[in-house]
């Protein structure tokens, strides 16, 4: 069952081009072990939701992908590409991790935009300046990616008059700017008043109705179970289970999910 | 009217001042001392860059060394440490000439004042930078990296330009002393305007017209500076709320 599950995106392999593949993951802080050996695929196009108790890892797992953190130990490969590590997990070439994060956009929990840019010079600062676009080009496609998430006419303000549903709206389309392979969220909603969790929700899931891979850290059980079409539930640094949302939200197997379940709902 | 200008001596004191005369002097020195910290300012800026990082960022070694730098300057008194800076200075300068087969070398005042005040401000600014750095939040640092900024970009596009409102306030304090502490390069007989004033004053016993002409450059030279960082912290501040609240 659970196995079947597990499988069922590796089984369009052939399909559809695999996106993320980290392998026998481990991480550690000191003595801490906070990631015990993780698997994890996501196939072009899927939504994974990484779901879990607090300190269970997922952030952790998260940064390591895009190298925020040195893993310990463990295998990343991104678009087919092999993230080369040296023995103790921190990457070999500066130049491939830097290569390759511009592929990851992240989205942080505290949005993290650079306050002393309005957003649209938010928006256009890794196309122009890492990516090497043209400034012209790059306000002309930052002018149409804020007015996708709501912010049409917010070009000019700084993030600290905004909300936090709004920073974190245009952190999006910081994201989006890259045109990035994978985007990676973690726990988009959490730092946010109730009322404006929604209107970053509804950008997600255009995000995912248009088809971009994406990693997602949620605690937003209802909407995981939505807009994902894997989810992995982590429980002290290990995949404790995993499958599509209607097994996994629908029917547990494991005692510990099943009470993680109970405790979020 | 007449007699009162008499009275206090401001006809004569005009007439000492005027800018054929001991006014022109002082003026120079005043040139002088400007330039020099300028340059003074300048290079512990750089210095104190280079400082922050290597404080924060740097082996044990280098982070070793800039702290026996940064307490034993902020340590010693400034006016030891001209002495020093300045006698050390010129002998090495003098013995690479005398080992490369020149005889003596006449020393630039400017220059000497430049590299000994900005040895003493760098150390200053380093602190004062390093607190500027480490004040910028996490996060901002982490986005960069995140989206394959390299550690230099980081530096020029993020850190530096979120840290400038940390650091502006120290920096100014900084300009000042700067300003000031030319004063003290009189002692090694560099013509700034303290010592300009001094040579005035004694030639023409006028001490109290012209201490009081010097205090009064010098108080304009803090009052035009305070306007100044005023702007530019105004504008390494855009972006942040004003914390008596309203509007941009
Ligand atoms: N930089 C660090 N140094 C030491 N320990 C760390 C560090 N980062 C995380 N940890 C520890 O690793 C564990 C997992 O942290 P992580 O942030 O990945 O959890 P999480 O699943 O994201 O939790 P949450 O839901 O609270 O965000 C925690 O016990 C945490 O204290
Ligand atoms: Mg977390």
């Amino acid at each position: 069952m659970d196995s079947a599950a597990a499988t069922a995106s590796a089984l369009e392999t052939d399909t559809r081009r695999e996106a993320i593949r980290v392998e026998d993951l481990h991480k550690s802080f000191g003595n801490l072990e906070v990631l015990k050996g993780v698997d994890l695929t996501a196939q072009q196009g899927d939504v994974v939701a990484i779901i879990g108790g607090s300190g269970s890892g997922k952030s952790t797992m998260l940064r390591c992908i895009n190298f925020l953190e040195t893993p310990s130990s463990g295998k990343i490969v991104i678009g087919g590409e092999e993230v080369a590590m040296q023995g103790d997990g921190s990457p070999a070439k500066q130049k491939q991790i830097e290569r390759i994060r511009t592929k990851l956009a992240m989205v942080f929990q505290q949005f993290n935009l650079w306050t002393h840019r309005t957003l649209i010079e938010n928006v256009i600062e890794v196309p122009v300046h890492v990516l090497k676009v043209p400034k012209v080009q790059a306000i002309e496609r930052a002018r149409e990616l804020l007015d996708r998430v709501g912010l049409g006419g917010k070009e000019d303000t700084y993030p600290a008059y905004l909300s936090g549903g709004q920073q974190q709206r245009a952190a999006i389309a910081r994201a989006l700017a890259v045109d990035p392979s994978a985007m990676l969220f973690d726990e988009p909603t959490s730092a946010l008043d109730p009322e404006l969790v929604g209107e970053v929700l509804t950008v997600i899931r255009d995000l995912a109705a248009e088809g971009r891979t994406m990693l997602l850290v949620t605690h937003e059980m209802k909407f995981a179970r939505e807009v994902a079409n894997y989810v992995v539930y982590l429980y002290q640094g290990r995949i404790e289970e995993q499958g599509p949302p209607a097994e996994v939200f629908g029917n547990p197997q494991s005692e510990r999910l099943k009470q993680f379940l109970s405790s979020v709902a | 009217m007449t007699g009162l200008f008499e009275l206090l001596g401001l006809g004569a004191s005009a007439e000492l001042l005027s800018l054929s005369g001991w006014g022109g002097n002082l003026l120079r020195g005043l040139a002088n001392s400007l330039q020099i910290a300028f340059g003074a300012f300048g290079l512990g800026l750089v210095i104190g860059l280079f400082g922050a990082y290597g404080k924060l960022y740097g082996g044990k070694v280098t982070r070793d060394l800039l702290a026996i730098y940064t307490t034993v300057i902020r340590a010693v008194p400034e006016l030891v440490l001209i002495l020093i800076l300045y006698y050390v200075g010129s002998d090495i300068i003098n013995k690479i000439s005398e080992g490369l087969g020149g005889g003596r070398v006449e020393i630039n005042g400017v220059a000497a004042g430049i590299w000994v005040l900005g040895v003493v401000q760098g150390a200053y600014a380093t602190e004062v930078l390093r607190g500027a750095i480490k004040a910028v939040p996490a996060g901002q640092i982490e986005a960069a990296k995140s989206y394959g900024m390299p550690a230099f970009m980081i530096m020029r596009r993020v850190t530096i330009p979120a840290m400038m409102s940390f650091a502006v306030p120290g920096l100014a304090n900084l300009w000042l002393i700067a300003t000031k502490d030319t004063a003290l390069l009189a002692v090694v007989g560099f013509n700034e305007l303290t010592l300009e004033t001094r040579q005035a004053a004694s030639s023409t016993r006028a001490y109290f017209t012209f201490f009081l002409a010097a205090g009064f450059l010098y108080l304009m030279v803090t009052l035009c500076s305070g306007a100044v960082f005023a702007r530019i912290e105004k504008w390494a501040r855009r972006g942040q709320p004003s914390l008596r609240g309203g509007t941009r």
